[in-house]
């Protein structure tokens, strides 16, 4: 059925589901076929509310919105915010609001659900005490209820209200939760899996209060609040949230007689129609089977269904729309930093449920296997406190995979790492990313279509671009994909070696080689047939010696820099290196160079300062401040490069390695020696860093910064390594990032002593160094890394691999060879040749012309 | 073999002197400046010696190879101090600036079929590098 005239369609909710549908319909072309207008009660156009908590953790609410800004407008739909539907009329086709009424053709309800605060008395609604945790303004309320607020109590225990404990702890307050039932997490943890949970939450410093029933809140005596329970006890706080339970917004379905289950939600069909099939519901408010269904995933496939649906008269029969078929509510998070995960049957209330269960007390970690009776499948799992078999045991669960011999090493810790299923054991039809539905076929088909990389792949599918929590699975399905199609998912670093970077590494370090022949005489790539190039056929047999070529030799010089630190303008480390290496300076686009003089810290003398002027002056170099805080001087000829250094150096200069994957600067703030604010000497530690790690060669380059208090001026939070004065001493944060992909550097220790600072960063930097890919900045090494922050600080904290002595040596031996390479070179007239214009000839390139431009030089 | 080199090697060769053994670095490039009947040119001038320390160019004739040093894709004169390896066994240098490989052998860019450097045949007389301009 075609109509001429576009349909009115009103969705009522612009909520995360809401929104998802409008981008379905937007997608399938259907949109066009529509006046669509949105009502959304909130002022806030959709937003993530899964990532709600981050709210308080530096995302505003234009950094959680979802989509584009100028996404509505570009499609023609009109998104009326701030404007709540108050009835439907649905014998004349109408949603009324208090500015109007508007008719539709087609209506959906995509209107969530709210938090349920129980009857309390001293809790009615209107009281300044009724805090709830589901709106960017609630949580606007808390922070409010939160200034001069020393305590605050969470009514609920489950998902939730651990994570709403969480948010009051991050806003400095002295956090409890209290809970009805005898256990946290009652709808997805087993007892032992509470108990569990409760023993690591009390750990961080978290007030757990099980089996409490609050009758009353009253005017506390030393907080602002008494919450009285059943059995007399009582607690006093000063901020009171109330998590105990979502209901369905159904009030609208309800008073226009749409059909409602027992305990609230509006009855939907396969296709989402509800009991008026014009009428839709989609998402939390949404019954389907009797169930509710209080994640995204199912609300987004809920939405599909229903754009599938209005998208009928539109298209042709085929394929046959998706239609709703359940969903399952598994579940992985992260409460309060401590892994949870719940999949399916995690009671084992099945019929026959055989369980499995594995505790460490001494780590808090605890796991649950339900098997089914017939001991042919998973149906459920309990994981708390380690989600690192979560990804296996969901596949097994949601495939039927059969189970392996002994069930019991799904949950078993195993000394070579927990036995993951290798991505070719999963079925076609395998969800990969729950979030957007994308099934393990699906990626089959978007990589025969063309996609040859995990990027590709991502944006053709859209896959990991939900929650996220697919990210490692997807990488493994592709790069399994692309190898089973003969596309060499190769991972070794060029054709002249069969190896990773991190491969080479560990050959270098512990057969002791020191040289790039010796390295690719004894471990390089068997020669590879040539390809049927129309170049002439080869002199020498198949065996002939390779040269290596610019990926493997760069990197060779680096892993060979970073465990021995000979000079790399030596003989036989000199042909191995980037030009920007091999005369210790960096080139620019003509062909010049540019100087880059290191100044420790951004702490100079003006007496060396003018040094910098004077030789600036003398070469006729054009001259900036870097970011780096510190002078580059540009547009230096091969030739000058020699007696520029001799200057440098004869004032007093070193080498500031700006050209080299290598440690690059230590930037500071003036820190308590100047600033009032300042705790502790940030300049003298930054340059005590520099001092440290400078010549240090690595996967890529380092940049380091130190800021003197926590108003953090040096921003050392978009540093490789960024450390940050505390009252009692140092913050440490790594891999934080600037530039292209800006990265936050994540917390990694805190109040260290001087010592533990930098025996902490030797190590993590030792690490990185030993495991990186080549380029590969510590941001992206971090992302990348299998265990995250945890197993890095595992290792580099708790020592869990026994590497700390081995990694601190490493870097001492580093430290104590390191020598000024210009100064090296200088002294040296066998190194000094190269930087000559010609060999056989003294004049300077004459093609090199320059013009002058605010009173400077610049390339003509 | 079929490489571009300037001149049918059977023809008269006008072999004049460069530079010396000592002025080139081994497994890598140096500048050398040269007039020509059609006016000055840079070349870029690589030394592949093969040896106990390092393996030599994979089935080449010769360990000495001219190439212009001047970058067409950069414009800069670069070439010289590229890193010289080898793809499939052919030998070749990398632009320092926007890294696409030429080869020795024939100056041919490898990204780009039509871009290809003129090239020079060397070789050693005792201790001068000699260079033929035809
Ligand atoms: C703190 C928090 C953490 C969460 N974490 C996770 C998680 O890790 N994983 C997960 O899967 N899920 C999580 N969820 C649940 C997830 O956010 C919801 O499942 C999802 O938001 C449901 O989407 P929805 O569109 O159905 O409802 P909502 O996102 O609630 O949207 C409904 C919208 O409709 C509006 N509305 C209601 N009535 C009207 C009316 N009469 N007129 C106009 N507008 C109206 C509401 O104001 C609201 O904006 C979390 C929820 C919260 C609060
Ligand atoms: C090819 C292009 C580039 C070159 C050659 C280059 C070179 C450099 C060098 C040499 C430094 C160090 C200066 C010092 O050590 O004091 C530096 C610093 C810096 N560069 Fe670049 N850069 C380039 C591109 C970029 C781009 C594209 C970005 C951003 C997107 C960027 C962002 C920075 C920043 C933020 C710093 C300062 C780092 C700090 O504060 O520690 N650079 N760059
Ligand atoms: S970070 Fe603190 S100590 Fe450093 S300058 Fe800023 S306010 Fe002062
Ligand atoms: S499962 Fe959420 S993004 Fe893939």
């Amino acid at each position: 059925m075609t109509t001429p005239t576009p349909q009115d369609l009103i969705i009522i909710g612009n909520g995360m589901v809401g929104h998802h549908l409008v981008e379905q319909l937007v997608e399938r072309g259907t949109a066009a076929h529509f006046r669509i207008t949105v009502f959304g009660e909130e002022r806030h156009p959709a937003y993530d509310r899964v990532h709600l908590s981050e709210y308080f953790s530096g995302r505003d609410a234009a950094d959680l919105a979802l989509g584009e800004a100028d996404f509505y407008p570009t499609h023609d739909i009109t998104l009326r915010l701030g404007e709540g539907v108050s009835r439907i009329d649905r014998e004349n086709r109408e949603v009324i609001t208090d500015q109007g009424r508007y008719p539709y053709d087609s209506l959906v309800l995509a209107t969530g659900s709210y938090p349920f605060v129980p009857p309390i008395p001293g809790a009615e609604t209107g009281q300044p005490n009724r805090l709830v945790y589901r709106t960017l303004d609630d949580l606007d309320a808390i922070r409010a209820a939160a200034t001069d607020a020393r305590r605050g109590v969470v009514v609920g225990g489950g998902l939730l209200g651990l994570e709403a404990a969480n948010a009051l702890k991050s806003l400095d307050l002295e956090a409890h939760v209290v809970e009805f039932a005898p256990r946290l997490m009652p709808v997805q943890l087993d007892d032992q899996g509470g108990t569990a949970l409760r023993e690591k939450i009390e750990e961080l410093g978290v007030g757990v209060h099980l089996n409490r029933a609050t009758t009353e809140i009253t005017a506390g005596d030393d907080y602002r609040y008494r919450m009285t329970f059943k059995d007399g006890e009582y607690l006093e706080t000063d901020l009171i949230v109330f998590s105990a339970g979502i209901r369905p917004q159904d009030t609208l379905a309800r008073e226009c007689r749409l059909e409602i289950g027992e305990r609230g939600g509006i009855v939907i069909d396969d296709e989402c129609r509800t009991s008026d099939p014009e009428i839709f519901a989609i998402g939390e408010c949404a019954l389907w089977d009797n169930r509710i269904f209080g994640l995204v995933a199912p609300g987004y496939t809920m939405a599909r269904c229903a754009a599938d649906a209005l998208s009928g008269p539109f298209r042709g029969p085929e394929p046959a729309g998706e239609r709703f078929a359940g969903a399952d509510m598994s579940t992985k998070l992260k409460l309060l930093g401590v892994d949870v995960g719940s999949i399916g049957d995690a009671h084992g209330t099945s019929d026959g449920a055989i369980s499995y269960r594995y505790s460490d007390e001494a780590t808090g970690v605890y796991r649950r296997l339900v098997i089914s009776g017939d001991g042919k499948r998973v149906i459920g799992a309990v994981l708390v406190g380690d989600n690192d078999p979560y990804d296996t045991l969901m596949q097994y669960a949601q495939n039927g995979i059969a189970l392996p011999e002994d069930p019991a090493s799904l949950i078993l810790p195993s000394v070579e790492g927990a036995p993951t299923l290798g991505a070719d054991a999963l079925p076609e039809g395998a969800t990969i990313c729950s979030c957007h539905n994308v099934t393990k076929g699906a990626i089959s088909e978007t990589i025969d279509a063309g996609a040859c990389d995990l990027g590709a792949v991502k944006s053709a599918t859209k896959a990991s671009s939900g929650c996220g929590g697919c990210a490692a699975l997807l990488k493994s399905v592709v790069d399994h994909e692309l190898e089973a199609r003969g596309v060499e998912v190769d991972h070794s670093i060029c054709e002249h070696f069969a190896h990773t970077r991190q491969e080479l590494y560990s050959i270098v370090r512990v057969e002791g080689i020191k040289t790039f022949s010796e390295l690719i005489a004894k471990h390089g790539a068997s020669s590879t047939p040539s390809l049927g190039s129309s170049s002439a056929p080869k002199l020498g047999s198949s065996s002939a010696p390779k040269l290596g070529c610019d990926i493997c030799k760069p990197a060779v010089a680096s892993i060979l820099a970073s465990c021995f630190n000979e000079p790399i303008t030596d003989a036989a480390h000199v042909p191995l290196q980037d030009t920007n290496d091999t005369f210790m300076a960096n080139m620019q686009k003509n062909g010049t160079y540019s100087v880059v003089p290191r100044i420790p810290g951004g702490e100079i003398t003006p007496s060396k300062l003018r040094v910098l002027g004077e030789v600036g002056e003398k070469y006729g170099l054009y001259t900036k401040i870097t970011g780096g805080q510190r002078v580059d001087l540009f547009g230096a000829r091969l030739e000058q490069l020699p007696d520029i250094w001799s200057e440098l150096i004869e004032a007093g200069f070193e080498t500031g390695h700006a050209y080299g994957k290598s440690t690059r600067t230590v930037k500071s703030c003036v820190g308590s020696t100047w600033c009032r604010y300042g705790v502790q000497d940030s300049v003298g530690m930054a340059i005590y860093l520099e001092n440290r790690y400078k010549g240090l060669r690595s996967p890529h380059k380092l940049k380091f910064a130190v800021s003197g208090c926590t108003r953090e001026c040096a921003e050392a939070q978009s540093k490789d390594v960024g450390v940050i004065a505390t009252e009692n001493g140092w913050n440490l944060y790594v891999c934080g990032n600037g530039g292209m992909r800006p990265r936050h550097g994540e917390l990694f220790a805190t109040d260290l002593d001087d010592d533990s600072l930098i025996r902490t960063i030797d190590r993590f930097l030792m690490f990185y160094v030993r495991t990186a890919d080549r380029l590969q900045r510590t941001s992206v090494w971090r992302e990348n890394l299998e265990g995250g922050l945890d197993y890095l600080k595992d290792v580099v904290i708790d020592d869990s691999l026994g590497l700390g002595e081995e990694l601190e040596s490493q870097m001492r031996h580093v430290i104590d060879n390191y020598e000024c390479e210009w100064a090296n070179a200088l002294g040296d007239p066998e190194k000094l040749k190269r930087f000559r214009s010609f060999v056989n000839d003294a004049r300077p390139d004459p093609d090199i012309i320059v013009t002058e431009e605010r009173g400077q030089l610049r390339p003509a | 073999m079929t490489t571009a080199t300037a001149k049918d090697p059977t023809m008269t060769q006008t072999w004049q002197p460069l530079c010396t053994k000592a002025d080139l670095v081994a497994h890598s490039g140096v500048a050398a400046w040269i007039e020509t009947p059609e006016g000055p040119v840079q070349v870029a001038v690589f030394y592949l010696p093969a040896g106990p320390d390092m393996p030599g160019p994979p089935g080449q004739a010769t360990e000495l190879f001219a190439v212009d040093h001047h970058d067409p894709f950069s414009d800069a004169n670069v070439i010289a101090r590229g890193i010289v390896g080898d793809i499939q066994g052919e030998p070749v240098v990398a632009s320092p600036i926007y890294k696409q490989h030429f080869r020795l052998a024939d100056g041919q860019c490898v990204e780009d079929e039509s871009v290809r450097l003129r090239c020079w045949p060397l070789r050693f007389e005792g201790e001068r590098v000699l260079i033929d301009l035809g």
